[in-house]
């Protein structure tokens, strides 16, 4: 391996890492800003000319807290499940191709870290491993609300991993490839989302429960007043839990745009605004829901899940199959 | 509107109605069929319009605490406040001590003298915030009008006790001379037109 690929890929690593930890940053002020407009309120004035300052004042004070370990608690795996939440957010990263080919000063740049072959596969194993964060944090917190949450986070993610790989299954058989750029060079005429559409809705549905968002919101369980599996963490530890979720919600919607909305099209200047256009609208629409929307029980999740998505997906799958063999 | 309606007690014969709920589903299939109609029936997007015509008519009730404060009504009960006769700018406070003696928090401290004309004279006079409940009984019970209540109600402290002195809570005496003093500033001041709401104390029986 020559040199100048592994320092082109630490590169973009740490600009991948820095612009989605800033991202996570902005997300908390969109969302408090959006969720405040629709709730008629102002949301953050005060830090900076329209609260913009909000995000600095909250990074200054997440670095600067104590980070206090609880008698009682396993330290170790206490310490380390935001670290998972966080790492397995950014790790399936990797995979994600975040803007189409474009040429600086003479150098072709590809803002992929790794084109592999089995990149949805991987994007979605990886972020599947993030349920450890929540479960472990949970555990390991000697809280009993903790305990509870983590127990919910387990059943959720489980549950909802099924429905969204299954979701992709029908996709992946039309594609006839996992890697995420030939997913989006399949869409050149026609979204994926008017071929599959009931795997677009069943994977959007995945989504909000994957990343723990309001219909769904019932892991950290905010109307608990406390916060669920967080609830015994301070800091910035606190914190990695908050980018992780951020993160993931930007990493979900860009694989909802490459996947089912057309991705960045031809990979022309315009194709790159659209993708991000695209992404835009998705977080948009996570935040949109948790000011419309009611969260549901746990049991009603299961049931959702396991008795209606469920059946609904394999039944895609099947007809995507006669599709496909009857069609070519 | 008449108050009938409130006092007639004979329920069954008012304008009320039942709330139509529907039974709750038992089967499976019944559960189902409801969330297929809940979904399909378009709720959640009713919902999401909803939010999303609040969020672009931007019609914000928000109140930026510091910068704007909403008016309080007159009745509030936030600090006292110490009356002074209109023309002569006498303090109205006679040293009857019946706000002292009513409090039920005790944080009124008073002390009096008879001065050269005869009169009672209010020497020292605190109200101990930390203590005081605000319960407006003081105000009530002043036979001249004299303590009040006024609107200041920001009064975060940094210890529990903290008091106020007469002098502070006294109208300065220019003020009440040029008439500026507000006659209705508070809770134990009489109201606006109160001469023409009076009425006889009905004696007959
Ligand atoms: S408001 Fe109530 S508690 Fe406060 S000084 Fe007056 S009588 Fe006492
Ligand atoms: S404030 Fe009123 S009740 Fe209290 S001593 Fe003075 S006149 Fe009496």
């Amino acid at each position: 391996m020559d040199v100048a690929f592994i320092i082109e890929t630490i590169i973009k690593i740490v600009v991948l890492l820095l612009v989605f930890s800033a991202l996570a940053g902005f997300g908390t002020y969109f969302e408090r800003k959006v969720l405040a407009f629709m709730q008629r309120r102002l949301g953050p004035m005060h830090v900076g000319p329209y609260g913009l300052l909000q995000i600095a004042a909250d990074g200054v004070k997440l670095f600067t807290k104590e980070d206090i370990i609880p008698q009682n608690v396993v330290a170790p795996i206490f310490k380390i499940a935001p670290v998972i939440t966080a790492a397995t957010a950014f790790m399936a990263a990797a995979a994600i191709p975040f803007l189409p080919e474009f040429t600086l000063f003479g150098y072709t740049v590809r803002p992929i870290i790794a084109d592999v072959n089995i990149g949805v596969l991987y994007v979605v194993g990886v972020m599947a491993i993030g349920l450890y964060g929540p479960l472990l944090g949970g555990m390991a917190s000697a809280n009993k609300w903790s305990l509870i949450s983590a127990a919910r986070a387990a059943s959720v993610f489980i549950s909802y991993e099924v429905v969204t790989g299954l979701a992709l299954l029908s996709p992946i058989m039309l594609v006839g490839s996992l890697s995420l750029i030939d997913m989006n060079n399949y869409q050149s005429d026609s979204w994926m989302v008017w071929s599959q559409p009931v795997a677009f809705v069943l994977f959007v549905i995945a989504a909000f429960a994957e990343t723990g968002r309001t219909p769904f919101h019932l892991i950290a369980n905010d109307h608990e007043i406390i916060d669920g599996f967080g609830t015994e963490y301070s800091g910035m530890r606190w914190g990695l839990f908050f980018i992780g979720e951020y993160a993931n919600m930007f990493f979900i919607s860009f694989l909802t745009a490459l996947i089912f909305l057309g991705g960045f099209g031809d990979g022309s200047f315009l194709g790159a605004l659209a993708l991000l256009g695209k992404v835009a609208f998705l977080f948009f629409f996570f935040l949109w829901t948790r000011a419309a929307w009611p969260d549901v029980r746990p049991d009603q999740l299961m049931w959702l899940c396991w008795k209606v998505l469920m059946p609904i997906a394999i039944l895609n799958i099947v007809v995507t199959g006669f599709v496909v063999m009857f069609k070519g | 509107m008449s108050m009938e309606q409130f006092q007639d007690r004979n329920v069954g014969k008012q304008n009320y109605f039942t709330v139509d709920i529907e039974d709750y589903p038992v089967t499976g299939m019944d559960k189902f069929r409801r969330v297929a109609k809940r979904t399909f029936r378009g709720e959640l997007f009713v919902g999401l319009w909803v939010v999303l015509r609040e969020m672009f008519k931007f019609d914000i009730h928000t109140v930026q605490y510091p910068k704007e404060k909403l008016p309080i009504g007159p009745r509030y009960r936030a600090i006292h406040q110490m009356q002074r006769l209109w023309e002569s700018g006498t303090e109205r406070c006679i040293g009857c001590g019946l706000c002292e003696k009513i409090c039920i928090s005790d944080c009124i401290r008073m002390d009096t003298r008879i001065d050269e004309n005869s009169r009672k004279e209010v020497t020292e006079y605190s109200i101990n915030l930390g203590r005081c409940i605000f319960c407006g009984y003081c105000a009530e019970v002043c036979p001249e009008l004299a303590i009040v209540h006024g609107g200041e109600y920001e009064n975060a402290s940094e210890q529990r006790a903290h008091f106020t002195l007469y002098e502070d809570m006294l109208t300065p005496v220019d003020e009440a001379i040029s008439g500026k003093q507000k006659e209705f500033p508070g809770f134990g001041a009489i109201t606006p037109y109160e001469d023409e709401r009076v009425k006889k104390t009905p004696l007959a029986y």
